[in-house]
């Protein structure tokens, strides 16, 4: 029988587009227009999935966001999706979708087993249990819990979908389509503001589209299509459905997600953006977020078929299904009667009327009595029955105001229950906002107090559950938002003729009595339905000392489901200050937390994933690299040629190829990545001399020099070279990790510290491209490209830089040395990086230039004991411990680090100073990282001495290397010291750190 | 205290758990005690506990200004772990792990300490260099570490992308297979039962507004339920500790920053350790619910507001997707923020102050969920004791005027 439950006409399906589907392997047929839920409720599937902990047969209990049960795993494969609310989900053709966490299947689940175990799985219990014997917790108790934990599946394959972020600015931003949203953007458009209008859902109307009114001379179709036509004509308007905004930030910064692509068939999604995160900042917001309804707490309340009764006029009315054909009402408010008198009227049957109130009267309940529809009031239900799908309802009187029942119970048979217990402003936002509650006892509920960001709430949000009152709230909130942002709203538009029955009248019943205490007996009262969490679990937490509502919430779980409570959290506090004997509003709330409903991680990150997750660095010799076989390596966001492979050349053989050549004729490495700052001003020397441990005041313009810089602490953090372009002028280099850190640092001395110091710093790292060659040959390259340039030692010494041209190119050379061997850093224009290269390989040609990597950098270096930061250093090491106390001024009046220097600790001498290790045998490499001790041979825990932080096979003394942090390590040398590995021991003698050329001869080639 | 086992569950169950004890009381304050505890989170009601029952100091309040257990002990992404670098956090650490691992015993109430192995990533050479450094230096201190290659890495959590493509590819891993994960709640009441048992007066809702002082020496404090007096006061107040600092005249070097979590929504177990990348700033544990729980990066700006940036969590789960291709799709479900108490060396400080009696116990920052059994009771035995554990004297005050400072920023990143 296909949609048997569909009615014969109305709502706002199109019965002429029928839509195949798959739920539970089992094929259906619905129509464009319908939701997941609304289309297996037409075809008579209520039983959608199972309980968290007793596995019990759940149903769709409302329409929208706040569904608390009937999540599915949607779709297959690449795509698929695990906890999507049916609710929520527009019908598409082809769709799939099968319950979670069922096994085998939904219908039989042996997991239903642990409603045996009810009575012992109360709130709380694994605090109390699963600790002995002690190793059964990881072997037997937690897997099991492990195993039981979770809804749907996360796909196992790359997501092939893409995501993206947008940002915009809006005077007025209006969330909720519903007449008071809509109301509010008009007004605010016909303002002239700028206005973005959100909604969650597939269209806009809200509450109105569940609804049958008159307005004016229109239907509430209507009157939302001309609403919508007009916001839509408006340039300044931006409309956003099946959006939803999920989190509010401070200064009225909201996040919104537009799920652009989820309703269509797979076919149709292809290449589109699936999914977009808004990033909105608003002038003003207004809030106009609707309200929720409340289930109510009985005995066995969460059988399928047991619904809420607005959402029960939301199928009935918008998308034209019966939810059940024999349906009894418990409510114990007259707005309720609305789900009846329109269920009777669409061919259902409803069978009675349970009102929990002694007197009941009014428009709706007199309209009720007119379909001979039986109300018994001051009755209640006090148990239901059915396996899959709810049978019938036992009903009893209740006295008023007490705790106890008044008659014996009544069978009432039925196949739908619709519950209301009131309404719940959908206050999530605007606490998200900051904004504190007030509790409203005549509504209810909890209402919005003062707002703590430029903002205005607008219907039943607002407490206006009345459509005139939406639709004069909503006005009034746009043309406030309007004004506030600077705009003239027009005169206010005579309000329509609306046809609504009067509200009526409400009574706060939060749970219903029982024979015997709440908790006693097989029966549960259950509060939050997604986390199984019944009154008596509230109870229980009273009782065992959790009274703060955020620990009730944590030791019952309560609100801590997908839907974050959205049906239950009210129940719950209220039930909780039955309890306490409190009033509700001196039990306080719990947070709402963002996101309003969940965002898919993928959203989240947009598109910055893979190569964008981080942006790539690469300099403009890069190519070059690539295509010369460069392995590369990662320094901080750069690319760095790692070393240079022959073809079947191993790593080992390839890096001593490169380090010989260096040694014996000429390299070359691409420089490019080190950090560069231009410094100006005329402090710039004062500021340097502040910064760096040494002297700059007197450094020569043309010159360079080698400086250090510490943190407070006196611990080194960056060094490099800093030339002196002109009196006023520096160009600093940094490490190619450090360039942002040291440029940060520069500027927040300047900004906070020393304001009164003219210098300005700009990066130019990306401005020039450095080619440094090195080696006995590299004065004879460089003489071929600079021709005219003076390079005789005495014109052109160490540590001084000249302009010129080179390859034809305009340049700044800079005699400086990593290496230990004679060197030229090339600077040229970032553009011209490449022309340089290929000039310089060209020109070494006939000297066999050899191209080499950081690998090979490090170890040349290694040889001569010069130190990286961030490898000999570890943000504990000073200059003293590095043997460099020649680089600490002990003349300047102060700079960052001097004051620490005297420190105790840090002045002690047997702190872990650099020193260089030889290996007992040659060919030993140590790992570097290897901790090192002076004593083997004790137990553990061993004393440390220091550790590893460089080691290498040097091809030029062919033997291996290592720079270590020795304890003490200057006063040792001559020591043998144990680096304990896995498996072995290696000894070592300490010596000195420079282990190549101590005399520094090969400088000048 | 009534012990709690399967058998008093059963037994309950017949009387339809009508007949359970509080887990605590709410006594009201007494007008003096020998010890105040400011701060009822997990190190605070910690230190009570082992005052207690270490020390047979019986006359001590735990006052907590809002409910015990709120502050960064709800809000922490529970990670367990003691494979640190320098000796002295090592030791420390391994010792809140050995405390860990007999806990749920102690105090007889399941923690849930789940010791699933926690990985730590290395993304580049040089993280590769520290990660093999601290592997060799927790196995030379006794502390259980490996060291993974990539492969080894996919083999120990096969959802893990490890292609040499990704932007930061992996190239290794530490993994300590002692450390996972706890239940932050189950620790913050299971230490408050049982120090109730032994005595203690939790005291919710009182929030100290100021410290009273004789002649350089405590008297007392002032709180929103009225003076009390004691002998010595601990201060355990994570990201608030420099306002109650403040109070009694003393600045310490702690900034406070929020630092954010998320959970996703529950599914099946996909991930059966925990994963932490300092470089590209990603934490991810399953729950025993089934949630995702990751932690976010530290915002740089200070605040005691317990929220904080919206782009800090677009950053981290874009992160995270370079790892786990897998969740995109996933949902997450809730995010929340805490106020992390940081110090210049990403280490603590349980210490004496220049005020007589007043000793503080903070600047666990990022990492402190770790160490709440062995804070409490090293605090315990230096407030006990008036002098510090030797676990603990090198975590003073005065390391900042020494320079004997214990620099944790290189082992971890943000060291959850
Ligand atoms: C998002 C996040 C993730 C984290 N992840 C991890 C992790 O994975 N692993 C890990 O080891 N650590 C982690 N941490 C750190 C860890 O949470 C903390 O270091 C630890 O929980 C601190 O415990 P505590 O008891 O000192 O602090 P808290 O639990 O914050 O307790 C301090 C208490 O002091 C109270 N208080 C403050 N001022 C006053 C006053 N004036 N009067 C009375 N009471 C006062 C507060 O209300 C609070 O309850 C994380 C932290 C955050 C925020």
């Amino acid at each position: 029988m296909t949609q048997a439950f569909r009615t014969t006409s109305g709502g706002r399906i199109d019965r002429r587009k029928a839509i195949n589907f798959t739920f539970n392997g089992q094929s259906y047929i619905g129509y464009e227009g319908d939701t997941l839920a609304s289309a297996l409720l037409a075809n008579g599937v209520h039983l959608l999935g199972r309980s968290f902990k007793y596995h019990r047969p759940r149903g769709i209990v409302a329409a929208g966001a706040e569904e608390p049960n009937s999540m599915v795993q949607l779709g297959e494969g690449a795509t698929t999706e695990p906890n999507i609310r049916a609710t929520q989900i527009s019908l598409y053709e082809g769709l799939t979708a099968s319950s979670v966490n069922v096994w085998p299947n939904v219908e039989f689940d042996i997991s239903a087993i642990n409603g045996l175990f009810a009575k012992i799985m109360t709130a709380g219990f694994y605090n109390k249990t699963f600790m002995w014997p002690r190793s059964m917790w990881m072997k037997l108790y937690e897997p099991v819990i492990r195993r039981a934990a979770g809804w749907g599946k996360a796909p196992t394959q790359t997501d092939p979908d893409i995501y993206d972020h947008m940002h915009l600015h809006v005077e007025v931003m209006v969330v909720g389509g519903g007449p008071a949203g809509l109301m509010a953007a008009l007004a605010a458009g016909r303002a002239g503001a700028r206005v973005l209008l959100v909604d969650e859902q597939s269209e806009f109307g809200g509450s109105l589209l569940s609804k049958k009114r008159q307005i004016g001379a229109k239907d509430e179709a209507g009157w939302i299509a001309d609403m919508a036509a007009e916001l839509e004509a408006m340039p300044d308007v931006t409309l956003l459905s099946r959006s939803t905004a999920f989190g509010y930030y401070d200064h009225n910064y909201l996040c919104v997600l537009e799920q652009k692509t989820d309703h269509l068939p797979a076919a149709e999604r292809k290449g589109k953006v699936r999914q977009r995160v808004w990033h909105i900042r608003a002038g003003q917001v207004v809030l106009a977020t609707g309200a929720h309804e409340r289930p109510l707490v009985f005995a066995d309340n969460d059988r399928p078929g047991i619904m809420l009764a607005g959402s029960v006029q939301t199928y009935v009315n918008r998308y034209g299904v019966l939810p059940g054909k024999k349906m009894v009402l418990f409510t114990n408010n007259d707005a309720a009667y609305e789900a009846a008198i329109d269920l009777q009227a669409a061919g259902g049957d409803v069978v009675a009327i349970i009102d929990c109130r002694h007197e009941v009267s009014g428009e709706l309940v007199d309209a009720a009595r007119a379909l001979d529809i039986e109300i018994l009031a001051g009755y209640a239900i006090t148990g239901t029955s059915g396996g899959k799908r709810v049978e019938s309802v036992e009903v009893r009187a209740i006295q008023k105001g007490a705790k106890v029942y008044t008659s014996a119970a009544r069978q009432i048979d039925c196949d739908l229950v619709a519950m209301s217990g009131g309404w719940s402003p959908v206050v999530h936002l605007f606490s998200q906002s900051q904004g504190q509650l007030e509790y409203d006892e005549e509504k209810v509920c909890f209402l919005p107090g003062k707002p703590r960001q430029a903002q205005q709430v607008a219907g039943a949000l607002a407490g206006q559950f009345t459509l005139k009152e939406c639709l004069a709230g909503g006005y009034k909130a746009g043309a406030d938002a309007a004004r506030a942002t600077g705009f003239t709203p027009k005169r206010k538009p005579a309000a329509p003729e609306i046809e609504e029955p009067d509200l009526g009248g409400i009574e706060p019943f939060w749970i219903v009595p029982g024979s015997r205490p709440i908790g006693e007996g097989m029966a549960k009262h259950f509060v939050d339905l997604q986390n199984d969490t019944t009154a008596a679990d509230i109870e229980l937490a009273v009782r065992e000392g959790f009274e703060s509502v955020e620990h009730i919430k944590r030791y019952t779980l309560t609100g801590f489901g997908t839907d974050q409570g959205k049906t239950s959290n009210i129940n719950a506090l209220a039930i909780l200050s039955g309890i306490l004997d409190k009033p509700i509003p001196k039990v306080g709330t719990t947070t709402f937390r963002p996101p309003y409903t969940p965002v898919s991680y993928g959203a989240l990150a947009g598109r910055n994933l893979g190569d964008w997750s981080d942006p790539v660095r690469v300099t403009s010799i890069h190519d070059w690299h690539v295509e010369n076989g460069a392995l590369f390596e990662n320094v901080g966001q750069w690319k760095r040629p790692w070393y240079f492979p022959k073809a079947g050349e191993t790593m080992h053989e390839a890096l001593n190829r490169e380090c010989l050549a260096v040694r014996n004729a000429v390299g070359v490495l691409d420089a490019s990545t080190l950090g560069k700052i231009d410094i100006r001003g005329p402090d710039a020397a004062e500021f340097l001399n502040r910064i760096y441990t040494n002297a700059w005041a007197k450094l020569g313009i043309g010159r360079v020099r080698y400086g250090l810089m510490c943190h407070e602490d006196g611990m080194v953090f960056d060094d490099g070279t800093t030339a002196r372009l002109a009196e006023d002028r520096f160009l600093m280099t940094t490490t190619t990790g450090g360039a942002a850190s040291v440029l940060d640092w520069l500027e927040e001395y300047l900004q906070t510290e020393w304001p009164e110091l003219k210098v300005y710093c700009t990066s130019v790292t990306e401005q020039w491209a450095t080619v440094s060659i090195a080696g006995p040959k590299a004065g004879a390259v460089l003489k071929k490209l600079a021709p005219e340039m003076d390079l005789s030692h005495e014109n052109f010494p160490f540590l001084s830089f000249k302009e010129g041209t080179v390859a034809g190119l305009k340049a700044r050379v800079f005699r400086i040395s990593f290496t230990g061997e004679l060197s030229y850093e090339i600077n040229v224009p970032w553009a011209n990086g490449l022309a340089l290269w290929e000039a310089v390989m060209a020109a070494g040609a006939e000297f066999d230039i050899t191209p080499y990597g950081t690998e090979s950098m490090h170890i040349l270096r290694a040889e001569k004991g010069f130190i990286i930061v961030g490898q000999e250093t570890d943000g504990t090491t000073t200059p003293q411990d590095l043997g460099m106390d020649w680089i600490v001024s002990k003349k300047k009046p102060d700079f960052i680090g001097k004051r620490s220097f005297t420190r105790s600790d840090t002045a002690r001498p047997d702190r872990k100073q650099l020193v260089g290790l030889l290996t007992e045998t040659p060919d030993d490499v140590l790992p570097e990282g290897a901790q090192l001790v002076f004593d083997p041979n004790v137990p553990k825990p061993i004393p440390m001495a220091g550790h590893v932080t460089s080691s290498y096979y040097s091809a030029a003394l062919g033997r291996s290397i290592a720079l270590a942090l020795v304890k003490g390590g200057h006063g040792r040398k001559g020591q043998k010291i144990f680096a304990p590995l896995e498996g072995k021991t290696v000894t070592a003698e300490i010596v000195d750190p420079v282990l190549y050329d101590k005399e520094g001869e090969r400088l000048n080639g | 205290m009534v012990k709690y086992s399967i058998f008093t569950i059963a037994r309950n169950a017949l009387t339809g758990h009508q007949n359970w004890p509080k887990q605590w009381r709410s006594p009201e304050p007494k007008p003096e005690y020998d010890v105040i505890i400011i701060g009822g989170g997990g190190h605070g009601l910690a230190t009570a506990y082992y005052l207690a029952k270490e020390h047979g100091v019986r006359n001590i309040a735990v006052l907590e200004k809002g409910w015990l257990g709120g502050g960064n002990t709800a809000r922490n992404t529970t990670i367990v772990r003691s494979n640190y670098l320098w000796d002295e956090s090592a030791a420390i650490y391994e010792k809140s792990l050995q405390l860990w691992e007999g806990l749920s015993q102690d105090i007889n109430y399941n923690v849930m300490l789940s010791q699933r192995g926690v990985l730590n990533l290395a993304h580049s050479l040089g993280d590769v260099r520290e990660g093999v450094r601290r592997v060799n230096a927790n196995r030379l201190n006794g502390v259980d570490a490996e060291w993974l290659d990539a492969e080894g890495v996919k083999n120990f959590c096969p959802i893990i992308n490890i292609s040499k493509s990704a932007r930061h590819p992996v190239l290794g891993a530490t993994l300590q297979r002692r450390g996972g994960v706890a239940r932050h709640d189950s620790v913050a009441w299971g230490y408050a039962r049982a120090a109730d048992a032994l005595g203690v007066d939790i005291i919710q809702n009182c929030e100290v507004t100021g410290i009273k002082r004789e002649g350089g020496k405590v008297t007392g404090v002032e709180t929103t339920r009225g003076d009390i007096a004691a002998k010595k006061i601990g201060v355990v107040a994570a990201g608030h500790s420099s306002v109650i600092a403040e109070m009694a005249g003393i600045r310490l070097p702690i900034t406070s920053h929020p630092l954010q979590a998320l959970v996703s929504e529950p599914i099946k177990p996909v991930i059966d350790c925990v994963v932490m990348s300092g470089a590209v700033h990603v934490y991810v544990s399953q729950s025993d619910k089934g949630e995702l729980v990751m932690g976010a990066g530290i915002d740089s700006f200070n605040s005691y507001a317990q929220r904080g940036s919206f782009h800090v969590i677009e950053h981290q789960l874009g992160a995270c997707l370079e790892l786990f291709p897998i969740f995109s799709r996933v949902r997450m479900m809730r995010t929340w923020g805490g106020i992390v108490d940081t110090c210049p060396d990403a280490s603590p400080i349980l210490s004496r102050t220049p005020v007589d009696g007043l000793y503080f116990n903070c600047g666990w920052g990022t990492g402190g969920f770790k160490a709440t059994p062995g804070s409490g009771w090293c605090f315990a035995h230096t407030l006990a004791k008036e002098e510090p554990h030797p676990l603990n004297a090198p975590f003073s005050l005065s390391r900042f005027e020494s320079g004997a400072l214990i620099d944790e920023h290189g082992a971890a990143g943000v060291a959850h």
